[in-house]
């Protein structure tokens, strides 16, 4: 039963988790101003501490200690709840992901996880929607326009790519047979030839790009940024926000940001498994792993970000419901089928192989579309030479 | 009774007593998106009773779906038309009705409940997601089936009345 000393591991645990987040926020606001800046040819931020790494924590200073102003047209209670609505869940979708390998001290198994539900996946995608309420709170209290069309944008961005995302999971779980973050994990181990890890990248690379995508979508990262597209909406949903509560959304994007890395981790890159290179580091070196793959795809996020200009709006909504969810239901629909199959065909084979052949169709669709809509736009514009 | 109450009895009457609260504000609050978070509450704890109860795969999907889809699309919906938000009394003459329908759906509820399982005490044991996916698909298959046909008929209604031409 549950003594004493297992409430104090729980405790140290979710500490643990709590600083890793709130350090992991600082570095990647500081790791993606600096990697921007440099694809940019700028020089980003050098001033505060070594390379400027303290600049997340002395902006984080300043807005603690500026000054909270509360405009009169909001709707207090809910005006204050809506930061904290932002933060909660990001914070508590991180407790399901596993980050090593458990060890002993003593006879007591101490799990690198803060808590392992049967539905793990399920917990994840639940505070992944439950994030939207600070959102349309933050928008619907500020009592203002820009905030509340932040906010309409955002929600109906979110609730639709949500879907594909959600459809995207599914197949992962469809083809691994749990729901558990720590047995997506354990069915991701060994490998093929003897060298190649059996991550679930290879098998679901379909699902694996339409959850980034889905990803960049439900953290507002751009180029999915309209909510808060500085061009036409000032701010977006958070811009009658200040100080501490402004620092609470600002906080909450990046966590969702690393949370969302840390499930693509998870679910296709083979969670902390890795080869045991380094015995002698035991339990360190798979949760150094982790954190490898893990500022991996958050350097895939700042990439994006750098590189893909912010699409518009309908465009926003066209991909949503009309490529990545149809997609996404056709492959759940293959990866169930895969399942089924009798055990003698080479299911692994057939699927890499089908993915490979998904993708490619799923990126001359894309290119179609992109190609169709860029010649209706010229043609409109009546520049007609071009085409 | 209250003195052999164990940790799940104790959770399972807290959160019963938030939902019912919270269910009282939904149906008393003047401001529309106040009700809707209120909303929240009730659906919140319903989905935590479930993962009490031990069915851990119902409570989260209920958290997902009611408060995480359906309770944001409502609030979507205030905010999309430009309804009245608070101050106007949202009432109109049909309180006694509604009161009385309230109250026989409470009542026949209950008489219902306490006709089938009376005083029999439920052990409770954590049910697998396995498990309410082989129940669905073979005892409740039907139920499940008119369930979607259900569902596709509200989502052909609503394109019909949002299409224009």
């Amino acid at each position: 039963m549950i003594d004493g000393i297992d409430v104090l591991i729980m405790v140290i645990k979710v500490l643990v988790v709590f600083g890793f987040l709130l350090v992991s926020v600082l570095l990647t606001i500081w790791a993606e101003r600096r990697i921007v800046a440099l694809m940019q040819q700028r020089i980003g931020p050098n001033r505060v501490g070594p390379f400027g790494v303290l600049q997340g924590l002395a902006d984080g200073i300043k807005l603690f200690f500026k000054e909270d102003v509360t405009p009169t047209n909001v709707d207090r209670s809910v005006y204050f709840l809506a930061p904290v609505a932002a933060l909660l869940p990001a914070f508590l979708a991180f407790a399901v992901v596993p980050v090593g390998r458990g060890f002993h001290i003593g006879h007591r198994v101490i799990t690198l996880h803060l808590v392992d539900l049967n539905v793990g996946i399920l917990f994840f995608l639940a505070m992944g929607s439950l994030m939207v309420y600070g959102i349309v709170l933050a928008g619907w209290s500020s009592g203002s326009t820009y905030p509340l069309l932040g906010a309409v944008r955002s929600t109906a961005q979110m609730i639709s790519y949500e879907i594909g995302m959600g459809l995207s999971v599914v197949s992962v779980v469809l083809w691994s047979g749990t729901l558990s973050t720590s047995g997506i994990v354990d069915a991701q181990s060994g490998t093929w030839f003897g060298f190649v890890p059996r991550w679930f990248i290879i098998p679901q690379l379909p699902a694996l790009v339409m959850f980034l995508l889905g990803g960049l979508a439900e953290t507002n990262r751009a180029p999915f940024d309209l909510p808060e597209a500085e061009t036409e909406l000032v701010g977006g949903y958070h811009t009658e926000y200040t100080g501490i509560k402004f620092a609470m959304f600002f906080l909450a994007e990046y966590l969702h940001v690393i949370t969302t890395s840390a499930l693509v981790v998870t679910l296709f890159l083979g969670g902390w498994r890795g080869p045991n290179i380094l015995p002698f580091l035991g339990p360190l070196l798979f949760v150094g792993y982790f954190l490898a793959k893990l500022g991996l795809v958050i350097f895939l996020f700042m990439w994006a970000r750098a590189t893909i200009p912010r699409i518009r709006y309908d465009r926003l909504m066209h991909l949503g419901w009309k490529v990545l969810i149809p997609a996404s239901l056709v492959w759940t629909m293959i990866t169930a089928a895969m399942v089924v199959l009798p055990q003698e065909v080479n299911r692994t084979t057939l699927i890499v192989v089908v993915g490979i052949v998904f993708e490619v169709a799923l990126i001359v669709w894309l290119a179609r579309l992109t190609t169709t809509a860029l010649r209706r736009g010229r043609l409109r514009r009546g520049d007609s030479h071009v085409v | 009774m209250i003195l052999a109450a164990t940790g799940p009895e104790i959770a399972f009457w807290g959160f019963a007593v938030v939902a019912g609260i919270a269910g009282f504000f939904v149906v008393g609050s003047r401001n529309v998106v106040h009700a809707a978070l209120y909303l929240v509450g009730v659906l919140g704890s319903v989905g935590a009773i479930y993962i009490v109860l031990g069915a851990e795969f119902v409570g989260w999907v209920q958290i997902l779906i009611y408060v995480g889809a359906i309770v944001v699309l409502l609030l979507f919906g205030i905010m999309l038309t430009k309804a009245p938000i608070g101050g106007v009394a949202l009432d109109n003459n049909q309180r006694p009705v509604a009161f009385i329908v309230a109250a026989t759906t409470f009542g026949g509820l209950t008489w219902i409940i306490w006709r089938t399982f009376g005083g029999t005490r439920i052990r409770l044991s954590p049910t697998r997601t396995a498990q309410i996916g082989n129940s669905l698909f073979t005892h409740f298959v039907l139920p499940f089936e008119a369930v979607s046909v259900l569902l596709l008929a509200a989502l052909v209604g609503a394109i019909v009345l949002a299409r224009r031409d």
